[in-house]
């Protein structure tokens, strides 16, 4: 399928959802339109309360707040994530003892801490931080585990060869590999950012994309929901384009699907 | 052939044996090995697969300890890596996320070299080796034999005063590894580094070396057959072939190594007439 005719399929697609939406929810085709409206709201509406979203800047100052929770929660969850990495990969003794623990640590659903962490660094931005943290340093972490451990063994015997010590073999072959598996799971990480920052608004915040949708719910205000989630997604798909245009400069030397040798 | 300074040996393994695992597990690669390779001599190690050629070279560079014996790099013992080795392995080697230039550059880095200076060797390197147009390219874009002979600089940028190759051009088709034979030649000749190289293949060892040396099937394999080879120098891969006396070593050779082969792939071939 060419690029424009893919285009128009897609585009096509999504206004068909919407015609749908609109008629279902403006003539009394599926029963009460009063009802349908309660429950599902209009797609006008939505546009409506989302141009007034912006037109009034009230939600500018909420996709701020859920940005700097999503940054500082990758930040500081890969920062934690490459540091325990690197030494429990270099120090397998160490990792042979924590191994149950760490196991035991990643299969707690992440939610239940949302409230521990909500009594240790209060209602503002850090316990939703934290929530992120706890998300992403486990999906760094298995990676760069793996990048130290899988260098190929070849790869280190000839750089060896070529004289490097401890600290060369760290920065031109360790530091490398492990930094291309944390990469390959950036999208997947930066995703659980934002869900840690999310759900933690959700739960109990004064601000944030999780606390406007979770302040609509509660007001049975089915607009204000939608158009919460559809912001919340555009944001999504923007953070997840610009990690793309990152990983593309960082990962140049990677073989792409289809790249073929010359 | 001119000796160095005090003559001694540029490799020298005496009573070198390897083994593997512990206990009932345990696998005696090679034993009772006594090599010497000469300053500037050309050392050929052919033998059946498995038969512990590898495992002489990595005991050569340092990168695996004899289990009993000893191996001499220019007249002190090794323990630990040789620096002053160069080792073309026969896998890939290079670092995938460095460029051909990068990885060339590396090497001389390491040493100390500011980034300039290597980045200006490494080029002058890689246009040796016929790949200036190739050196902003990552592993991943290039040949496999282009891959070989970025390899190949990165080894000889340092100027390694012993060079160990590990059957370094088996992964190419026919036809390029014939270049990068003469390729090796061209480049050795200018400095005459001594060499022991590990290969399969007959035809490579006899063309390339001054010394064929013949090891026995594994396990305990150990040499059973030394031939010199006395061909002309400079050689040209191609044409050297053509030459009766190749035949001579080829077939000469051939007897002592068919048992050993035969001996390697144990009844697989018993019932056929080879």
């Amino acid at each position: 399928m060419s690029r424009t005719r893919l285009l128009t399929w897609q585009i096509s697609l999504g206004l068909a959802m919407l015609l749908i939406w609109h008629a279902v929810s403006t003539w009394p085709i599926l029963g009460d339109v009063k009802q349908i409206k309660f429950f599902f709201s209009t797609p006008t509406d939505v546009i409506a309360r989302i141009w007034r979203f912006f037109a009034t800047g009230m939600i500018w100052k909420h996709l701020w707040i859920t940005l700097v929770e999503t940054l500082l929660a990758f930040c500081i969850g890969s920062l934690a994530g490459i540091v325990i990495g690197f030494w429990l990969a270099r120090q397998p003794r160490v990792a042979a003892v924590l191994d149950p623990y760490v196991k035991m640590a990643n299969a707690l659903p992440r939610v239940v801490l949302a409230p521990i962490f909500m009594l240790w660094f209060g209602l503002d931005i850090w316990s939703k931080v934290a929530l992120g943290v706890t998300l992403v340093f486990f999906i760094v972490f298995f990676n760069v585990y793996q990048g130290v451990k899988e260098v190929s063994p070849v790869i280190l015997s000839n750089a060896r060869m070529l004289g490097m010590n401890e600290r060369q073999l760290f920065r031109h072959v360790y530091w490398p590999s492990a930094l291309s598996w944390m990469f390959s799971s950036l999208h997947t990480s930066v995703g659980f950012a934002l869900v840690g920052a999310v759900v933690g608004e959700y739960l109990g915040s004064a601000a944030g994309l999780g606390y406007v949708i979770h302040e609509a719910e509660s007001t049975f205000d089915m607009t204000g929901v939608v158009a919460g989630m559809v912001v919340l997604s555009a944001f999504v798909i923007l953070i997840d384009w610009m990690v793309t245009l990152v990983e593309n400069r960082l990962l140049a030397w990677r073989p792409q699907a289809g790249d073929r040798t010359s | 052939m001119s000796a160095e300074a005090g003559g001694q040996a540029a490799i020298e393994l005496t009573g070198v044996a390897v083994s593997f695992g512990a206990g009932q597990q345990i696998y005696r690669a090679v034993a009772d090995v006594d090599l010497t390779v000469a300053p500037g001599e050309f050392v050929a190690i052919v033998g059946p697969t498995g038969c512990g050629k590898s495992t002489l070279l990595n005991v050569a560079a340092g990168l695996q300890a004899p289990s009993a014996g000893h191996a001499h790099v220019r007249g002190r013992a090794v323990s630990g890596i040789v620096a002053e080795a160069g080792y073309l392995f026969q896998a890939d080697a290079l670092m995938p996320w460095k460029t051909a230039l990068a990885n060339v550059a590396v090497a001389l880095e390491v040493k100390g070299a500011s980034k300039r200076e290597a980045e200006e060797r490494a080029l002058a390197w890689l246009a040796r080796v016929g790949l200036k147009t190739y050196v902003h390219r990552y592993p991943h874009q290039l040949s496999g034999g282009q891959k070989k002979r970025v390899a190949l600089a990165q080894v000889l940028i340092r100027d390694p005063a012993i060079l160990l190759m590990d059957e370094p051009f088996g992964p190419l088709d026919a036809q390029t590894r014939t270049l990068m034979g003469d390729l090796l030649l061209a480049l050795w000749q200018a400095d005459r580094k001594a060499v022991l190289f590990v290969t399969h293949d007959l035809d490579e060892a006899i063309a390339l070396s001054d010394r064929v040396v013949v090891m026995s099937a594994g396990p305990s394999s150990h040499i059973i057959a030394e031939h010199r080879i006395d061909l002309p120098r400079p050689r040209e891969i191609g044409d050297i072939r053509l030459d009766p006396r190749f035949h001579a070593f080829q077939s000469a050779i051939w007897r002592d190594l068919k048992a050993e082969v035969m001996r390697a792939y144990g009844d697989e071939f018993a019932g056929l007439k080879v």
